[in-house]
């Protein structure tokens, strides 16, 4: 009974936290992007703004909500679920922070600890092309199936990199040790010496880029492109069925920078972030905040200095260069696990 | 460790429950004043041409077809990665045929201007 109530417990805060993270992340990538521009950005809700989030939500779900008359209903409803599930569900794997003992309890900061963590990302990741490319299709409108059409290309695409990185992460994990592993968690138990961290922030760059294009940012956000598809597959959508797909991309924005946090990072890992201790959880959650927002940083910086690519562009740039090139560091990868190993 | 697939399913009901609550009590808020012009299509300007759900271009489909063969061959390097250190001389050669396959596919491809965006 009581690792049910657990699991319900912990399900319930891992979905609040994320979806709060999702409310302030907008309010953060807002912010950022005014300075940018040498702007405020919001800042009449509340003391700075602070209370913009909320006023947002609460305009998504007061708006009037069209259900225009040509689209396919049933799936035009279920696409924003099925496009948020998936982001939400992805995080069950990643830990954010070392486990709390007390007396005989355990309380581990994570939703699951699975042997297959990582291709359970590779999974999840995928399963989100759906919500997309059902919206576009069921909203019977040439704009957003067009939009629709080139995510599924793209992210298709942009997972074989993906793909292909996870599997030299892997390879890294054999270094020391009787076998690899895919759990997230003994990833980050694992200790590493520096040269392999030299090693692994080389493919850093490759990976954020993929990380880009699977959550459909700028420079990768082609199906958006609001100047030539004016929103691409959400433009049939307004009210809660619009922010439930705007959530969804901010969450994988969310779940792309922990993820990387964890696998190029340490995670949770950094001074007095110490497992078996009261004050561990505590400063090795704020290590990971840190690091996710720093990541989060660089999403929103590239989103404003850099320009949309060209559609063919970008799918010649994924498997004419990243493809190749994480074959190639996937093949080095190899050599140095089989030399050092 | 299997249980921990059934914490997994929790989660997923709990994600499942949200979304479709968020959608109802919006449904029960939100007013409800349709007419024809907002039940058209959206449009930018210019009305959009002709039908949505008709045959569109192929380069998707080929694109799509590559990736499946790439996908497939690169979730079978997982579980060759997790047990690499196993690996005898002969199994490690196998696995470097492999990979050459695969880079192969993705020269065949290349030359056969698959990824060219027409």
């Amino acid at each position: 009974m009581s690792i049910v109530l657990l699991s319900i417990l912990k399900s319930l805060a891992l979905i609040i936290l994320l979806l709060t993270g999702f409310a302030y992340l907008t309010y953060y990538e807002r912010k950022l992007l005014a300075r940018f521009h040498v702007r405020r950005g919001p800042n009449r809700a509340g003391p700075f703004g602070l209370l913009q989030p909320i006023a947002d939500a609460v305009k998504a779900i007061f708006k009037e909500e069209i259900v225009p008359g040509h689209v396919d209903k049933l799936i035009y409803i279920v696409a924003p679920a099925l496009s948020l599930i998936p982001a939400l569900v992805i995080f069950a794997v990643i830990p954010i922070a070392p486990d709390l003992r007390l007396g005989g309890f355990t309380l581990q900061f994570h939703v699951a600890d699975i042997n297959v963590g990582l291709l359970y990302l590779a999974a999840i990741a995928s399963v989100a092309t759906y919500g997309i490319i059902l919206g576009g299709w069921s909203s019977n409108n040439n704009y957003a199936l067009l939009g629709s059409l080139r995510t599924a290309a793209q992210m298709i695409s942009y997972e074989l990199p993906f793909g292909l990185l996870l599997a030299a992460i892997i390879l890294t994990t054999n270094i020391g040790r009787e076998a690899g592993t895919l759990s997230l968690i003994e990833i980050l138990n694992q200790p590493r010496p520096w040269w392999l961290w030299l090693w692994l922030w080389l493919a850093f760059p490759m990976f954020f880029i993929t990380m880009l294009a699977e959550s459909n940012r700028s420079p990768f956000d082609l199906p958006e492109t609001e100047n030539e598809l004016i929103a691409g597959f959400q433009v049939e959508y307004g009210g809660i069925k619009f922010a439930l797909f705007f959530m969804a991309e901010y969450i994988s924005m969310i779940t792309g920078s922990a993820i990387m946090a964890t696998l190029f990072f340490g995670g949770w890992r950094g001074p007095f972030a110490d497992p078996g201790t009261w004050y561990g959880p505590i400063v090795g959650f704020g290590w990971f905040f840190l690091k996710v927002v720093a990541l989060l940083f660089v999403y929103i910086w590239v989103r404003a200095s850099v320009p949309r690519i060209r559609y063919d562009q970008l799918l010649q740039f994924c498997w004419k260069v990243l493809t190749p090139l994480s074959i190639g560091y996937l093949v080095l990868t190899a050599l140095i696990v089989v030399f050092v190993g | 460790m299997l249980e921990h697939y059934g914490l997994i399913g929790a989660l997923a009901l709990i994600a499942l429950i949200f979304p479709f609550v968020g959608v109802g009590v919006a449904w029960l808020l939100r007013p409800k004043r349709p007419d024809p012009i907002k039940n058209s299509v959206y449009e930018c300007g210019v009305e959009t041409i002709g039908d949505t759900w008709v045959q569109f271009r192929a380069q998707y489909y080929l694109f799509a077809l590559i990736f499946v063969v790439f996908d497939v061959e690169i979730m079978f390097l997982f579980p060759i990665a997790v047990a690499f250190q196993r690996l005898d001389m002969m199994q490690v050669f196998y696995v470097i045929l492999f990979v050459v396959l695969l880079a192969d596919g993705l020269l065949y491809a290349w030359r056969k201007k698959a990824l060219e965006w027409q």
